[in-house]
Formats: C-alpha cells, sequence, structure tokens
C-alpha cells in the first residue's frame, strides 16, 4: 500500500483548483490511498470541499490561526509531523507548493521530484529538465519517503465523489515566529483563473503598452477567457506578473490558447505546450509561435482583433 | 562583519537549445556554452547593490561543480563579489546535498543572507533555497521581486500566483531571487583584471564530510513530443470560422 498525503492549497476558504489536479496525478500511483492535508485557521468549508474530491480516503484538518495567511515556514513542521507514516508528500507546482514542498522534504530527510507530469510506479516518475526541452524519467529509492510536487497541467482535476471523513489529529510542532505576513496585492476580477481555464488570451511585447494591452482584456471578455502575458509583455510593464505564461510563470493547459503579438521564446511555449488548441497572431510570419500554432494568422494585431470580434 | 553568501551554479547558457543525446543518457554538452544560472547572477547583483548601499560589508561567492566553475566565480569577482569559493566535484549533486553543503559554509562564514536563485535552468528543481533555509532552522522568501533591509529584517516582495507578495523575515534568512528583481550588470575589462587578484579557495567536495551521495536516479533523458505545425489561415474570418467548426468558440 502506498499512502500519499498531499497538501491542500486554499485561499478565502476555498480550495485552490490545482488539489483536484493532484489527487488525479496521486491516483495513478498504483495501489494509492490517498489523505489531504488542509491547514487552515478555520477551514471547515475547505476540508469538506476536499472530503468530496473522488478517490480521497480522508482529509487531515488542522485548525491554528498561524496558519493563515500561509507561510512556508509555518505550514512545513507540520506537515513533517503529519507525513508520519505517508510513503508520498505531494503538493501542486503552484508557486504556494514550489515554496513549501523543499522545507517539508529537508525536514523529512526526503529527496524530492519536482514538476511530475506522469507516473511510471510508485517510485519512478517523469519530470520536465532544461525548461521542458528534455523529459527526465526518475527512479526514487524504494521503501523511503518521497516529496514531489505535481505539475497540474499535465493532469486533469479528479471529479467529484462522496464525501470522505475528515479527521483533525493533533500536530505536534513547534512553529517559528522569524517570518511574517505584510500583504498580498493582486488585481481580483471576475475573469477565469488564468491556470485553470478553458480559454486564454494572451499578448506580448507587440501590443506595445499598457493601454494597449486593453485590446487583450477586450477580446478575451468576448470570449470569456482568462489573460495572460509573455514575459516580454511583463517585463515591460504591460501585464502584472501573475499573468506571465512560460516556464517561470505559470503553466498551462487550456482548451484554446491565443497567443497575440507573442514571438515564441522557447521559456513561453514552455508554459503552453499542453493547451489543445494554439492560435498565434502575429506580425512577423517568421516568429518561432507559428512553429508550434495549431492555427496562424500573419498581420497586425491591432486591425485583425476588432475583425475577429466583429465575427463572434 | 555583515556578510552576504551568494550561491553559483555553473549551467548551460540559456541561449543555447538544449538536445537530448541519442543514447538518452544525458544532453549535448559537447561545445556548448556554459554561464552562470541566469537567477544566480541576479542573486550576485542584488547582493552587491546591498554592500554599495552600505547594507553589508562582504560578498562571498560560492559555486559547487567541476574545475571549470572557476570561470563562473572568476565572473562574479569581475562583478563585484570580495572573494570565492569553489567546492569541487565531477559529480551531479542533488539539492538536499548542495543545501548541506551550503549549511557547512553558512556555520562556518556567519552570513546575514544568502541569497541564490530560485531554480537552475538546467534542472529545474527550485529546491535548494528552500532545503538550505529549513536545515538552516532561519526564514525563508522564495521568488523575490524586491528586497529591502534594515539592521534585523528584511522585508521581501515575492512573486506568487495571486500577484505580489509581501513578507517580512528575521535575519539572517534565505533569499531566494525571481527574474524583476534587478537586471544584473555587464563586466567591464578593468574589472576582469582587478578579479585575477581577488581569492578564490577551491576546496575539494570530499574534504568537507558532507553527505553527498545521489538519492534519486535518472533512469533516461527523452525528447519532448512536438507539437505539430498547424495550418495557416488568412484572415480574421477563416480564423473564427475553424475554431467554431472545431467547437473552441
Amino acid at each position: 500500500m502506498n499512502r500519499v498525503l498531499l497538501v491542500a492549497e486554499h485561499l478565502d476558504g476555498k480550495l485552490n483548483a490545482s488539489v483536484a489536479k493532484c489527487v488525479s496525478c496521486a491516483a495513478s500511483i498504483p495501489d494509492a490511498e490517498i489523505a489531504i492535508a488542509v491547514l487552515a485557521a478555520d477551514g471547515s468549508a475547505v476540508a469538506a470541499e476536499a472530503a468530496r474530491i473522488s478517490g480521497v480516503a480522508r482529509v487531515l484538518h488542522v485548525r491554528n490561526p498561524a496558519n493563515e495567511p500561509a507561510l512556508a515556514a509555518v505550514l512545513a513542521p507540520q506537515l513533517a509531523n503529519l507525513a508520519d507514516g505517508y510513503s508520498h508528500v505531494f503538493g501542486s507546482s503552484t508557486t504556494f507548493g514550489k515554496d513549501l514542498m523543499p522545507r517539508v522534504a529537508a525536514l523529512l530527510g526526503a529527496p524530492q521530484i519536482s514538476d511530475v507530469m506522469a507516473v511510471e510506479s510508485a517510485t519512478r516518475f517523469k519530470r520536465p529538465v532544461y525548461a521542458g526541452n528534455a523529459i527526465a524519467t526518475v527512479e526514487a529509492p524504494a521503501g523511503r519517503q518521497l516529496v514531489a510536487t505535481v505539475r497540474v497541467a499535465s493532469y486533469q482535476a479528479a471529479p467529484a465523489g462522496d464525501p470522505a471523513p475528515v479527521e483533525t489529529p493533533v500536530v505536534d510542532a513547534t512553529l517559528p515566529t522569524h517570518t511574517r505576513f505584510v500583504s498580498v496585492s493582486g488585481a481580483r476580477s471576475d475573469r477565469p483563473d488564468l491556470q485553470t481555464a478553458a480559454r486564454v488570451v494572451s499578448g506580448g511585447r507587440a501590443l506595445g503598452s499598457k493601454e494597449n494591452f486593453a485590446v487583450i482584456q477586450r477580446l478575451a471578455d468576448r470570449l470569456g477567457a482568462a489573460i495572460g502575458a509573455s514575459r516580454a509583455a511583463v517585463d515591460a510593464g504591460f501585464a502584472p506578473n501573475e499573468l506571465q505564461v512560460g516556464q517561470t510563470g505559470k503553466i498551462i493547459a487550456p482548451e484554446l490558447y491565443l497567443a497575440i503579438g507573442i514571438s515564441g521564446a522557447i521559456q513561453h511555449l514552455t508554459g503552453i505546450k499542453d493547451a489543445r488548441t494554439i492560435v498565434a497572431i502575429n506580425k512577423d510570419a517568421e516568429a518561432p509561435i507559428f512553429e508550434v500554432a495549431d492555427y496562424g494568422l500573419v498581420g497586425d494585431l491591432f486591425t485583425l482583433i476588432p475583425e475577429i470580434e466583429k465575427q463572434l | 562583519m555583515r556578510r552576504i553568501l551568494v550561491a553559483l551554479k555553473r549551467a548551460i547558457d540559456f541561449n543555447v537549445r538544449v538536445r537530448v543525446r541519442p543514447d538518452g543518457k544525458g544532453v549535448v554538452t559537447d561545445g556548448v556554452k556554459m554561464s552562470t544560472n541566469p537567477f544566480d547572477e541576479i542573486a550576485l547583483e542584488e547582493a552587491l547593490r546591498i554592500r554599495e548601499r552600505g547594507g553589508a560589508d562582504e560578498v562571498v561567492a560560492i559555486s559547487i561543480g567541476p574545475d571549470e566553475a572557476q570561470q563562473q566565480l572568476r565572473n562574479a569577482l569581475a562583478m563585484g563579489a570580495d572573494r570565492a569559493i569553489l567546492v569541487r566535484t565531477d559529480q551531479a549533486i542533488e539539492p538536499p546535498a548542495i543545501a548541506r553543503l551550503l549549511l557547512a559554509f553558512v556555520e562556518r562564514e556567519s552570513p546575514m543572507l544568502v541569497i541564490l536563485g530560485k531554480q537552475a535552468i538546467d534542472d529545474d528543481s527550485n529546491q535548494t533555497g528552500q532545503m538550505l533555509a529549513a536545515l538552516w532552522q532561519r526564514p525563508q522568501a522564495t521568488f523575490a521581486s524586491k528586497l529591502e533591509l534594515t539592521d534585523s529584517v528584511a522585508r521581501v516582495t515575492r512573486e506568487v500566483d495571486a500577484g505580489l507578495e509581501t513578507i517580512e523575515v528575521d535575519l539572517p534568512a534565505v533569499v531566494t531571487t525571481d527574474l524583476r528583481l534587478n537586471e544584473p550588470r555587464y563586466i567591464k575589462l578593468p574589472d576582469i583584471m582587478k578579479a585575477k587578484k581577488k581569492p578564490l579557495d577551491v576546496t575539494d567536495l570530499e574534504s568537507l564530510g558532507v553527505e553527498t551521495a545521489s538519492q534519486l536516479r535518472i533512469v533516461s533523458l527523452e525528447s519532448p513530443p512536438q507539437r505539430k505545425k498547424g495550418v495557416m489561415v488568412k484572415d480574421a474570418a477563416e480564423l473564427v470560422a475553424a475554431l467554431r467548426q472545431k467547437g473552441l468558440i
């Protein structure tokens, strides 16, 4: 029996959409029994939501005011404590998981495999390296604890199922006070979330300014799509950092991805290679984005986007 | 002495289009340009700026890697690091062991800050800084895009999925860098000459008595499946029609 402990990311009383995708990854480990750890200030709603994911055997709900806002240094010792008896400790490859899981691994003295994209066996996994230019098959030692993060774009969300029991274990861990949350800023909007949206419209350097980036927003609104941006557009200040798609930004797998005015640097392509359909609009017919696009359209985006909107 | 330790990794240059070797045992490295991992260069630049503002007295660059990593450390000295340390090894060392090795130097050097890249662009692990912080039992501020220091506290803005998060950590602490923290300076020729006189200590990994055996085994490497090039459409109407036909809009 492989016992998998999954760390639940959550915010404002809602479970992050990546958790159900991590469950799918964990469920592909042979003979896996999956538990989800919910560490929260209250977290009752989150724990109930986690318990309804199909394939989850139990939820470990740990209540502590210190758990929100989430800080890796505070969560890690609690998770290391909860992980006792589990063969695998998984988190998602979101910034939350990337920050937290290596700290847990170090406390457990366990190795970590980052960005798992396929499970070959309980000890053998595939992960991208070199910005996705190579896929490594990695073997972890048998009979030892393993920590991993899951590349969520590689997995479909597990469906809802019958609720699993929620347990409230007592965690014996000393929590540090050396790390303190100050603030978080980010545009909260009614738009779909970039990481889980079915459609994404992304803008690149060719937008030319923050003001011009509004054409991307308008098209996204028309399509009910999330907004993304290339690194060049973020670096230039056209779009905020949380919209960056690519190797060091978000790795996404929408049904439809529109790359507008994006040349297609390898780091950007790494972030979209699991998209079902890629559309590229660029005035440079030689742009590398056309090499991966299912549909390419050469021309000036400021002319073409209004024409597309007219057709919708 | 207020000291900043910066960890640098020698990695394949970010402009190189990496290819998997036909035998699947690694990637092509013959004749391939090697550079300092770009995130680590940002880490060094940040340390230098702190020192130049009077926030630190000394910047020490450390690398764990082959003899050739001396080139990257000489570059670090030319950028402005005060001294450099190479822990020489030809093995590929995994993040937990790198963290243990760095901890040995942290204990020796007592830095107020350790700054490293959030990930190396070869194995893309994104683990070492967090692991070092855990072993050192000190704070971590990962994916930093802004760093402000007072005597005992660092205020760090982090690039997170939700946007920008600001946290405060007591010093000493570990900081890992994101892309927008700064833009590293270019090295000028006179700096390269000056760097030749700066100390670069070379220590063999074995002499440190740190357990560094690999725990993970790379079974094989393969090229990723390539997306097929699609079709070019002639105008907006044709594009919208095609997407409609596939039920995408």
